[in-house]
């Protein structure tokens, strides 16, 4: 097992980063996620929202809520991939820009859709799968985003990595909601796509685990 | 305490709509006539300007509520030809081919024949109307278009009998519709109504909108309006009018039939399956607008609800 770790380095430990060189690159990061609301602003400045912005808006959320999903979950493979073990570094920033949109995503719903009325948001989850769907994605998500604080690694022990894997699970909700969503119009080009980059990310995580768990059976029986 | 003096204007003196309609007509044509003689000269070809479908508002289809603007109607527009955005019937509609262009219409009929569109234009007199257009999505619009009843049409055909229903087919042009590529639709795309309501003066066969000929997005050269159904039974670039014996196969009733149904009336009571049907978002309106309340017939119950006496509008959706 775990050939891939024991072969020689192509370019050494040397062009590894420190975690302080990653670190670094946060406040960059920090920007380029900052990038759809700022896109928001500029489309809206400039008369291109369509001429539906509420809706257009509560859209775009949703896809960018997903992609920074994505992005979240590539870290693990892309520390791996590169050989960049101080990546981990931008995971919680990543996996918070994901809750943002998210957070944006439930607000413009509220907002726009159910007029901030509880008893119409209510309604609106009990009677329509798909929505019961996005919020069964978002509440354990707003748990992830409130524990992903030092303190709380710390209070939560070895507890804080079991729940954090409730990612995998809102990812695969999230693309649910998506698909039903697109359901109604047959128009799943998007849809296959974030579809195929969740299943991606999370197939490179189930396979060797299922692996190690057969070899491991294998291993105890002879 | 001085009350505010308002002017009262006598009737004789308010300038009549049709005049001061008439007159901003004729200065845009005469702007458009100056542009056109100086064009002339540098491009003839160029000089072309488009007809003016400016057409008699007809008050019996007032809508008192201010328009939605032409931006608006014609660049945010579900047609799917063109692709699924809103803005792609906009962005990609341009190389629709509009003319020649020729209607058939076939079918339950006694005298089936093909129309030229330039004949169409002239079958009965343009008149301009305000509809409201409800899309299924919980959108809405007010929009003034410039055609007649559809039924003009279909008295020159005399259906048969056997004429209890009307289809209508859009046209499939592979090279000039990029959404056609895409096989979320079976095209061509198909729409349809039961004869007694392709009869009514509310169906319109329109052929401009804002006093123009239709842009491409909004189903240039014909399309139909129908006010009081949800915006996916109005078809557009229309080639072909069928009337049937049997209820046609509609298209979005065939892709998801719990969804989208044949009868499609606006119906602020019945739910689609995932969004409330109860209130609308007006176009326009601004980013803060409330949405408002949806009426029942898109607000045409009083022309209309008599075409459904003792029907169950919640199963025949």
């Amino acid at each position: 097992m775990r050939a891939a770790s024991a072969a020689p380095r192509r370019q050494g430990a040397a062009a590894r980063w420190s975690p302080r060189q990653a670190g670094r690159a946060k406040p960059l990061l920090f920007l380029l996620g900052l990038f759809p609301a700022a896109r928001w602003i500029w489309l809206g400045l400039n008369d291109g929202l369509t001429a539906n912005p509420p809706e257009f808006l509560i859209r775009s959320s949703g896809v960018w809520a997903l992609a920074a999903l994505c992005l979240t979950l590539a870290v693990s493979p892309l520390r791996r991939l590169l050989d960049q073990p101080a990546l981990l570094r931008w995971r919680r920033m990543l996996g918070l820009f994901a809750f943002f949109y998210t957070a944006l995503h439930v607000w413009a719903w509220a907002y726009w859709e159910r007029g901030w009325s509880a008893a119409s948001m209510w309604a609106d989850i009990m009677q329509r799968p798909f929505v019961l769907i996005g919020v069964a994605a978002v509440v354990p998500m707003a748990a992830l985003a409130l524990t992903s604080t030092r303190g709380w690694m710390v209070r939560l022990g070895r507890g804080w990595q079991a729940l954090h894997r409730l990612v995998y699970p809102i990812a695969a909700l999230s693309v649910w909601h998506f698909w039903l969503i697109r359901a109604g119009k047959n128009n799943f080009a998007e849809v296959y796509v974030y579809g195929a980059i969740v299943a991606a990310l999370l197939l490179w995580r189930a396979v060797p685990a299922l692996r190690r768990r057969r070899s491991a059976q294998a291993g105890g029986g002879g | 305490m001085a009350k505010l003096d308002i002017p009262c204007i006598p009737p004789s003196q308010i300038t009549p709509e049709a005049v001061w309609r008439s007159r901003r007509e004729w200065l845009k044509r005469a702007g458009l006539g100056a542009l056109g003689v100086g064009a002339g000269a540098l491009a003839p070809a160029w000089g072309a300007a488009p007809p003016s479908f400016a057409a008699p508002r007809d008050s019996r289809y007032a809508v008192d509520e201010p328009l939605t603007s032409e931006k608006d109607v014609s660049s945010y527009n579900n047609f799917y030809e063109f692709g699924t955005g809103k803005q792609d019937p906009s962005d990609h509609g341009g190389a629709l081919q509009t003319r020649p262009w020729t209607v058939t219409v076939e079918g339950e009929v006694a005298r089936p024949r093909a129309f030229d569109i330039d004949e169409l234009l002239k079958l009965a007199p343009l008149q301009e109307r305000v509809y409201r257009l409800r899309c299924v999505e919980a959108w809405s619009m007010v929009i003034p278009w410039e055609g007649y009843s559809l039924s003009e049409l279909l008295k020159r055909v005399e259906p048969t009998a056997n004429a209890k229903y009307v289809e209508f087919v859009t046209v499939v042009q592979p090279e000039n519709m990029p959404g056609l590529r895409s096989r979320i639709i079976d095209w061509p795309y198909v729409e349809g109504l039961r004869i007694d309501e392709a009869m009514h003066p509310l169906t319109m066969m329109v052929f401009g909108v804002y006093g123009k000929p239709l842009p491409n997005a909004n189903g240039a050269p014909l399309r139909i309006a129908i006010p009081w159904k949800y915006g996916f039974k109005s078809g557009k670039s229309i080639v072909k009018i069928r009337l049937v014996e049997r209820q046609p196969a509609t298209s979005w009733a065939r892709i998801a039939p719990d969804e989208y149904g044949f009868y499609a009336n606006v119906n602020p009571d019945v739910p689609h399956p995932r969004w409330s049907q109860a209130t609308e978002r007006r176009i326009g309106g601004g980013f803060f607008a409330p949405r408002t309340r949806t009426l029942m017939f898109n607000g045409y119950a009083d022309q209309v609800a008599s075409l459904y006496g003792g029907m169950d509008l919640r199963r025949y959706y």
